[in-house]
């Protein structure tokens, strides 16, 4: 008899939605079907019992081609590239688990290397403004129950976070929002007219790396200086900055979502920076609230989990084995791998081989390249060695953080036959590092 | 198993009356005993001072506010001591932050103080795993964590319609959900009304949409409390903290609990717990006629002998302050202009974080700093109150040594008030310089172990070197019998343990970590009778307003870390 699990957290994009229905196997090896998700979750189950899945790590050979190991010939090879490494780096933990994530700390802490997560090339401006101005936000829940005025500014939930409008912010009828999506005012402000926008109320088309100074706008008018603004801003007339001014200030609750359009655009770090103030700005008036469109299901987690361990949320440099540092920049994983300055990779959860610019990879396979990844993606392919893991939600469970920074508790729903899950390998790749460490002394 | 005995030292233990005697404690397998073999292993005290294991009553160091504030803040890292962490690793883990401190840090800090046990102040419901996770990488030190309660709507309504028994079941359900250990409130109906942003200041101030007040919450939760006999009693941050003039509020709030007795089966007397009452004991009208209360406020607590109060002791110190208080936050952002995070979280409660920075020079710094350790020095009953800084609010918990310094030293309350730049405007706003009073080791023992362990309703576990207890020790380089005249060598003292020994496991050695064993996390198990109502109204909540499932909500018993329960057999 095929088995139904309910409450299943998918891990796909930053909603992290734990309301999955997975049909299994008598089994327990195959997912036959899934329910209550997005197109592309559907298909991350679905893939989890695929029968082309790699299931043994595969090390590259001298004539080029990929050999399977097993998993303590993996450990040990990784181990000891590590201990030789002078200067390693851990990137990636988009797609683990927390539990993962805080192995990873102790794998780098003890091999005295760089650790550094996906928000390095999306939401690291994020970090940088919360640094400077903080972050008042909320859980999804608050805008779900209370609010009534949406803002999505560069960001596109329709593509991104499938689920995200329809479980949290424009559509759901919530305690003081029993009317949904007919009580709510919906505001896009994004260059295109994005499938987002097209369910808008109002959609500002702000001209392309002008954000700050729309913002700016915004601003003076929330402040008392409508009068100052000139006829247009930002390709924005000053008629539509002033009926907009005028939704913010008299909301009863509202919230700002943002995305990669402020984070990846002119200005970056001082978008986010000034949409923080203009946050704070309405909270004099009325009650408002701002939060980062994560990308992933957990890539929130790293920042919390390493905050907590380190001290800081990205940018790790654990080298000095006594403290830790960051200096985005300096000890940014791009920003590295461009000035060539690492000896070792190792890529877990995510592809650097997609989505670091190519002279940064070109540096980077110089020197040996570990993918530690459920998948075959472009990273794995050109790596020395590929560790293929559980897949979070899938063949291990474990806590991950929601866009919010809620810790929602993931299930497996199949047996992993044999794949490692992330901390599994990452504490033995720690403590044969500590062994070899220990002979060394 | 192993067996220890710590000879010849004096001995401060409250719970047992020892009272600075030359007396041995002897330790067999984690525990305290009357006595041992002659194989047991010897540790000479003679000279120093022993005391139970420290423990902590109310501190913020694990959780999403805390983790918050570390994220916010990655200038609490820098330039600390001789690295930027502050100190050289010595346990497993790298120690990083001042205020803020990494988990690993917390545990290791704690420890070096001669620390056994801490209560982290406030748990958001929901995230609970978070807590949890934080706790499985703090080191060494055992842990509990208290839910809020004050602004969750289930009590809201509950307490609103005057159903006790339902209250109570929906209290018990969330701690044994949440893996939680009593019942918190913070700004009770003052944190929901922020999230419409509007606050409730006075304790009759109706919460809005729910239409109770703040009054009816607070004396809602203490029946609630003694009704099912948790081992400790309401632990209150009230309304109005932090404003000039708050401290008629802060006894007319403390009057509350003047109708109820205590009941429960864990030693513990008091009814209520009111939290850093040095931000609650405020005379004047605005921050230039701001002055001390702390004669008021502690006459009141004197006299009544159903509350225990916590210090929260300005240590002016750069710091980070945090609280499920949102609005409190919110105001104190527009008083320094600092960075502001906020969380408010879907029905539960809310929270905010701003860096402060408690300037000597600055009048009401001092005001607050001299009001925090009046409070102790009015108090007559040391049993009753507790050292806090509120940890970080009001100063990090590793400033403890340094108020115990304060507290038993006049020497040392006149020098760092000579350093004070309005020295007579603090001399004049309060009564701190015309003190006399200086404690002694035993009254230290009250406030930082005996009293607090107490009031936790957890005495025969920490807090005391009776016979049973857990074998949590420290010994301080002090000899009780002749105080050095220097006040600093009692600061050092405190900051840095020859020996704290954890359940029998010597963790500390001359102020170093040497072993990292096994900790705990303390939690509450409440046993009632099934509640159809009340399991009707959780499910309807969660399918109609919650964003996270039920039955993804309670933590999993994978994510906690060591738990030993509490259990409470209720009986109506």
């Amino acid at each position: 008899m095929p088995k139904v699990i309910e409450n299943v957290g998918c891990p796909y994009c930053g909603c992290s939605c734990d309301d999955v229905r997975v049909t299994v196997s008598d089994d327990g090896l195959k997912v036959l079907e899934v329910e209550n998700v997005c197109a592309i979750g559907h298909e991350i189950f679905k893939h989890g019992s695929s029968d082309h899945r790699i299931r043994l790590p595969r090390l590259r050979q001298p004539d080029g081609s990929m050999k399977e190991i097993s998993y303590e010939e993996a450990i040990e090879w990784t181990a000891q590239h590590l201990h030789k490494a002078k200067k390693p780096l851990m990137y990636g933990f988009g797609s683990t688990n927390c539990e993962g994530q805080a192995a990873a700390g102790r794998v780098m802490e003890t091999a005295g290397g760089m650790l550094d997560n996906c928000a390095t090339i999306c939401h690291g401006p994020s970090f940088l403004a919360i640094f400077d101005n903080g972050y008042p936000s909320c859980t999804l829940g608050e805008v779900k129950n209370r609010a009534d005025v949406i803002v999505y500014w560069g960001s596109n939930p329709a593509h991104a976070h499938p689920r995200h409008m329809s479980r949290y912010s424009i559509f759901p009828r919530g305690f003081f929002t029993e009317k949904g999506h007919k009580k709510r005012t919906i505001i896009v402000i994004d260059p295109r007219f994005t499938d987002t926008a097209n369910v808008a109320d109002i959609h500002l088309q702000v001209k392309q790396g002008h954000d700050y100074e729309l913002f700016n706008a915004f601003r003076m008018v929330v402040n008392g200086h409508a009068a100052d603004l000139p006829d247009e801003v930002a390709g924005i007339k000053k008629e539509q900055i002033l009926e907009v001014s005028g939704i913010m200030t008299k909301a009863r609750f509202g919230t700002v979502f943002f995305g990669m359009g402020l984070t990846h655009t002119d200005g970056r770090n001082h978008n986010i920076d000034i949409a923080i103030s203009l946050t704070r700005d309405l909270n004099k008036i009325t009650k408002w609230t701002i939060m980062a469109m994560r990308g992933h299901y957990n890539i929130a987690g790293p920042g919390v989990v390493w905050s907590w361990t380190f001290g800081f949320p990205y940018c790790l440099d654990l080298t000095k084995q006594n403290y830790a540092h960051m200096n985005p920049g300096e000890t940014s994983s791009v920003d590295m791998a461009m000035r060539d300055e690492v000896d070792m990779f190792i890529n877990i959860g995510s592809d650097a081989g997609a989505h670091f610019p190519i002279p940064a990879v070109k540096h980077l396979k110089k020197h040996p390249w570990v993918t530690i990844d459920p998948s075959i993606n472009m990273a794995s392919e050109i790596s020395d060695l590929h560790i293929p893991v559980c897949i979070c939600g899938v063949d291990v469970g474990g806590i991950v953080y929601r866009m919010d920074n809620v810790p929602i508790q993931f299930r497996k729903v199949i047996e992993p036959q044999g794949l490692l899950d992330d901390e599994t390998l990452l504490n033995r790749i720690a403590d044969r590092l500590e062994e070899l460490k220990a002979q060394e002394a | 198993m192993s067996e220890m005995l710590i000879k010849n030292g004096y001995v401060f233990d409250p719970i047992s009356g020892i009272k600075g005697d030359k007396t041995d404690i002897a330790i067999k397998d984690g525990k305290i005993v009357e006595k041992v073999s002659s194989k047991a292993k010897i540790i000479d005290a003679a000279g120093k001072t022993v005391m139970a294991g420290g423990c902590e009553i109310h501190a913020h160091v694990a959780g999403p506010k805390v983790n918050a504030g570390r994220t916010m803040r990655p200038e609490d890292k820098l330039f600390r001591g001789s690295y930027r962490g502050g100190i050289v690793k010595q346990g497993k883990r790298m120690e990083m932050g001042f205020s803020i401190p990494s988990t690993w840090k917390t545990g290791y800090a704690y420890a070096r103080m001669g620390y056994a046990f801490t209560n982290e102040a406030a748990m958001p419901p929901l995230l609970a795993p978070h807590v949890h996770e934080e706790f499985r990488d703090t080191p060494i030190i055992d842990q509990a964590a208290m839910p809020v309660f004050g602004n969750n709507w289930f009590c809201l309504e509950y307490l609103k319609n005057k159903e006790i028994e339902n209250n109570a079941a929906y209290v018990a359900w969330l701690l044994k959900s949440t893996f939680g250990f009593g019942i918190k409130v913070v700004n009770p109906g003052g944190t929901e009304a922020w999230g419409w942003g509007e606050n409730c200041v006075d304790i009759h101030d109706p919460v809005p949409y729910f239409d109770i007040t703040p009054a009816e919450i607070i004396k809602g939760l203490i029946e609630t409390n003694e009704y099912l006999g948790l081992p400790h009693s309401v632990h209150l941050h009230g309304n109005n903290l932090g404003n000039p003039g708050n401290y008629e509020h802060t006894i007319e709030t403390l009057k509350l609990a003047s109708e109820y007795k205590p009941k429960n089966k864990f030693g513990r007397e008091q009814v209520l717990h009111n939290t850093h009452l040095q931000f609650f004991s405020y005379k004047g009208d605005s921050w230039g006629t701001f002055a001390s209360a702390a004669k008021e406020v502690m006459d009141y607590v004197n006299k009544t002998d159903t509350l225990t109060v916590d210090l929260g002791c300005v240590t002016l110190d750069e710091t980070t302050t945090m609280t499920a208080d949102g609005p409190f936050e919110h105001h104190l952002n527009q008083l320094n202009h600092l960075k502001w995070s906020n969380v408010d979280v879907e029905l539960e409660t809310g929270s905010g974080v701003v860096p402060y920075v408690y300037d000597k020079d600055i009048a009401v710094c001092g005001i607050q700093w001299a009001i925090g350790l009046e409070l102790a020095l009015y108090a007559k009953d040391l049993m009753r109150v507790h050292i806090t800084t509120d940890h970080p609010n009001a100063g990090p918990f590793t400033r403890y040594p340094r108020i115990i310094k304060w507290l038993m030293s006049k020497k040392a309350r006149e020098a760092t008030l000579d350093t004070m730049k309005r020295k007579e405007k603090i001399i004049k706003s309060t009564d701190l310089a015309g003190m006399d009073r200086e404690l002694g080791l035993y009254d230290i023992a009250m406030m930082t172990r005996a009293g607090p362990a107490k009031a936790l309703g957890l005495s025969n576990i920490y807090g005391s070197l009776k016979a049973g207890a857990d074998a949590n020790v420290a010994i301080y380089n002090l000899d009780a019998t002749k105080l050095p005249t220097d006040p600093e060598l009692i600061e050092n003292a405190f900051s840095n343990t020859l020996y704290t020994i954890k359940e029998g496991v010597i963790v500390v050695q001359n102020g170093e970590i040497v072993a990292e064993p096994q900790k705990h996390t303390i939690w509450t198990k409440v046993s009632v009778p099934e509640n159809a109502q009340v399991m009707r109204d959780i499910k309807e909540k969660f399918t109609k307003s919650y964003t996270v499932n039920l039955e993804n909500y309670a933590v999993f018993d994978e994510h906690v870390h060591n738990p030993r329960a509490i259990e409470v057999e209720f009986s109506a």
